[in-house]
């Protein structure tokens, strides 16, 4: 999945609370038992996750949809 | 559904059935797909329609008797269809590069034809074809029998003589000059037992010849005896049909009406015998609507102009192509679509009910694999037009609501399709709205004498949501009409459920609904949401309902309004079949000072605003073109008394008014124009009036706030629109951000000075940027999904 956003764009971000800058990195992501592993950006101590707007309306609603319809 | 169900279902869905000409003509040729070819100027096309159920078309086409042009429903509307002047153009235009008709490979089996008339020429066609060894007898010098008394200027020798090769371009042995003879031969008694031993079948077709045939039985009109519907007489191996079956010994000299089309008809049907007898199988299995009968078919031809035919017909006529074409669009093009005609939904699918019964039951029966008429299924607003206006009363809500329920019984039901609704409800039965009370009690005396109401306001939850001043004002109307003798009742009447299919979840609100209903005494219940009305009438027979509009029309003292114009009204589809509901807005109305232009479909006919049946959630481009369609039908003003059809058409422009605008409403505001309320904005709503009618009517305050309620939220414009159309909450927003202050779990940017946070409150996980100002947050934007960060999410 994470080959549908550049993580490049986000580069500005980082944990509040470590203040560690997001570092790309493997994260599950997963629906009605099905689970997939993507890169997208997470704090490299806390592991605080950040799912980008254009993933969450895009690629995501997709794989729901069709994981819901299966 | 199962299997059998499914038939049943589907049958009633007629679409499907054969236009009136078809069904009329005994060949059943496919005249609405010829003329539809010729229409467009295929002839080619249509000449092979033509050529399927004829074997003769050259024949045929200029001496059938037409019993297609007395069932055409042109007929009264400008003349029948000039079918067979149609099917010579077909011919003449498109039979060129037609191919030959290759018949299957020699079997060994042999059939005897007895004559070589129309008739049995048909047998001898269709059996060759089949691959079946044939060898028809003719007692005269030539084929065609009956067919060479026809005029020559009607039917020219050369059409004649080149129809009836195809006869021998089959292979057909052809003996002329041989009558079977009477008596038997090579040591038989009777010319048939001689065929019957050496042939595998026989037909007997020797035409209009009053035959008393002395090995088969006869009925009592003196013809002989067949099986209606496979042509068998009383000698298993002989089949026989044509003009010899109306012809009587009683009678020998009576002059039959003779009909080419009904003599191929027979021979049809008794070729498909004897091929299956044959075969040795089953003769009578899977055989219906063979010979002429009645469609089922109904077709609305109010919409149809009375056309005639472009010159003058009759068998001799030979059409141009572009009179031909001409001829050929008059054609109605007989289907029903009743449903479809008036549905935007189900015209959106591109198909009719027997289609989609047969999906949603495919869809219901995959084990594995993609389900594709989910969306389908949950799109319907189980709004009943459908079976309102079909024929045999087809209604596909009906059937996509016991899918959606079967649905949800096999967890199949997409989370996503309803949750929102579901929340909506759940939030409406929850401590910031729901209440069940008895009337403030005005005197010591009134709290002596009455333990119970009578009645109680049950306004429902999307009129608080929308215009909760309304729900003041139309309490204290009931309380002043019936002397303080009516309790409120703030809560939804489970109707999200029920439409989601969620029969569970609709048992447990009902089951609610019901302790509270008996805790006040069981008093008799005041609808003013017509969802409502309709809930309470199916799902809960023993609570005594009153429609809120029956009791204001009875009681309720009007003011004359200013009225500019005439104003129409849509009635809300739920009541449907509350004919005295729509009576009552419409006297209101008129008492009012109002005049009244009635919609073209209204009351009884009336459409959905797309709120119903939670369309508007499952699919928004759909749900959008049912409120186009309906918005578009009249430029007047249009009045409801529905507080979501009222919301679905002003939201997208359409001047609209609630009942009650002119009923509480400000004379001098422009309430038809008046924006729409949000959904957070309806959640609001429904908190404050209960905690306004709380304090001012009972003296009592609402419980405690949660910690998240005190987070201030500053919305820009551009985002208000972006969370509302991404169906996000204020509420929402409110736990995510109480969620990052309180934890510190929150991204930031140093370059914007924005904060990103996330938090899962339920099933969906909510994303909301910000920045903290002063006592409030100002957000930039809010998103959300449903798929989880992490392992281990449940199916």
């Amino acid at each position: 999945m994470s080959q549908y956003v550049d993580l490049s764009a986000y580069q500005g971000w980082a944990c509040a609370d470590c203040g560690e800058p997001l570092k790309p990195g493997k994260v599950d992501i997963s629906y009605l038992g099905n689970s997939f592993p993507v890169e997208l950006l997470k704090c490299p101590k806390c592991g605080l996750v950040f799912v980008p707007e254009e993933l969450a309306l895009g690629k995501m609603v997709e794989v729901e949809k069709a994981l819901e319809d299966k | 559904m199962n299997q059998q169900e499914l038939r049943e279902q589907e049958n009633r869905c007629i679409q499907e059935q054969a236009p009136a000409c078809a069904a009329t003509c005994p060949a059943h040729v496919d005249v609405r797909g010829l003329a539809d070819g010729i229409a467009k100027g295929d002839f080619a096309s249509a000449y092979k329609l033509y050529r399927k159920a004829v074997p003769f078309p050259g024949i045929i086409s200029r001496i059938c008797n037409q019993p297609c042009q007395t069932a055409c429903l042109r007929k009264d509307l400008g003349g029948a269809i000039e079918v067979a002047a149609l099917e010579r153009a077909a011919l003449e235009f498109g039979s060129h590069d037609a191919e030959a008709i290759k018949p299957l490979p020699r079997k060994a089996k042999t059939v005897a034809i007895i004559g070589g008339g129309i008739s049995g020429l048909t047998v001898a066609h269709d059996l060759a074809r089949k691959g079946w060894g044939v060898v028809v007898f003719e007692a005269g010098d030539r084929l065609g029998g009956g067919l060479w008394k026809t005029p020559p200027d009607l039917l020219p020798r050369e059409v004649l003589v080149n129809d009836l090769k195809i006869i021998e371009s089959l292979g057909v042995e052809i003996r002329l000059n041989t009558s079977v003879g009477r008596s038997g031969g090579n040591g038989h008694s009777t010319f048939l037992a001689r065929l019957c031993d050496e042939y595998d079948a026989v037909y007997l077709a020797v035409g209009p010849h009053s035959s008393d045939i002395p090995d088969l039985n006869m009925n009592e009109n003196g013809q002989i005896a067949v099986d209606p519907l496979t042509f068998q007489t009383s000698l298993e191996k002989v089949f026989a049909g044509g003009d010899v079956l109306r012809t009587s010994v009683n009678f020998p000299t009576q002059e039959i009406p003779h009909s080419a089309i009904l003599s191929i008809s027979d021979g049809r049907r008794a070729a498909t015998s004897m091929d299956r007898f044959l075969q040795k199988v089953s003769l009578t299995a899977s055989r219906s609507n063979e010979g002429p009968y009645e469609t089922r078919l109904y077709t609305n031809t109010d919409e149809i102009a009375p056309q005639a035919p472009l010159i003058e017909t009759d068998l001799s006529t030979r059409y141009s192509r572009e009179v031909a074409e001409t001829e050929a669009a008059r054609c109605i093009q007989c289907e029903c679509l009743e449903c479809v005609k008036n549905c935007e939904y189900l015209r959106h699918y591109k198909g009719y009910p027997k289609k989609y019964i047969r999906e949603v039951y495919n869809n219901l029966s995959i084990v594995m694999g993609t389900r594709h008429s989910n969306q389908f299924i949950n799109t319907c607003a189980l709004c009943g037009l459908c079976a309102e206006v079909c024929p045999t009363d087809v209604d596909m809500g009906e059937i996509c609501h016991n899918a959606r329920e079967q649905m949800v019984e096999q967890k199949r039901m997409p989370a996503s399709a309803h949750d929102f609704a579901l929340q909506d409800m759940a939030f409406s039965n929850g401590e910031k709205f729901a209440l069940a009370h008895n009337a403030p009690v005005g005197s010591r005396c009134e709290a002596m004498l009455r333990t119970y109401n009578e009645f109680v306001f049950f306004p429902g939850c999307q009129l608080s949501g929308s215009s909760p001043e309304y729900v003041e004002k139309s309490y204290a109307f009931l309380r002043e009409a019936f002397d303080n003798n009516v309790g409120l009742m703030l809560r939804c009447c489970g109707a999200p459920a029920d439409w989601a299919g969620r029969k569970e979840l609709f048992a447990n609100s009902q089951s609610e609904f019901r302790a509270e209903y008996e805790k006040l005494g069981k008093p008799k219940v005041i609808l003013s949401c017509s969802s409502c009305y309709q809930m309470f009438q199916k799902h809960y027979p023993e609570v005594e309902i009153l429609s809120f509009w029956d009791v204001m029309n009875e009681h309720g003292k009007f003011k004359k309004r200013e009225f500019s114009a005439p104003v129409t009204i849509h009635d809300p589809c739920s009541t449907r079949y509350e004919n005295h509901i729509q009576d009552s807005i419409r006297d209101i109305i008129v008492k009012m000072g109002g005049e009244i232009q009635e919609l073209p479909l209204s009351r009884e006919k009336t459409e959905c605003c797309s709120f119903g049946g939670l369309m508007w959630l499952a699919n928004k481009p759909v749900a959008e073109k049912m409120v186009q369609q309906r918005i578009n039908e009249s430029q007047l003003d249009y009045v409801t008394y529905c507080a979501m059809c009222r919301d679905f058409f002003a939201r997208k422009g359409k001047r609209t008014l609630h009942i009650f605008d002119y009923i509480f409403g400000e004379e001098k505001s422009d309430l038809a124009a008046a924006p729409t309320v949000g959904f957070s904005q309806r959640h609001e709503n429904r908190a404050r009036l209960k905690e306004k009618l709380l304090r001012e009517l009972w003296s009592e305050t609402m419980p405690e706030q949660s910690a998240f309620e005190s987070i201030r939220l500053v919305l820009p414009d551009d985002v208000q629109n972006q969370v509302e159309d991404r169906l996000i909450l204020v509420e929402d927003m409110q736990k995510v951000i109480e969620y990052a202050e309180r934890t510190g779990k929150r991204m930031f940017n140093a370059s914007t000075g924005h904060y990103l946070a996330y938090y899962k409150p339920t099933s969906v996980t909510y994303w909301v940027e910000y920045t903290p100002q002063d006592d409030a947050f100002l957000v930039h934007r809010a998103y959300s999904h449903r798929m989880e960060i992490g392992m281990g999410a449940q199916k």
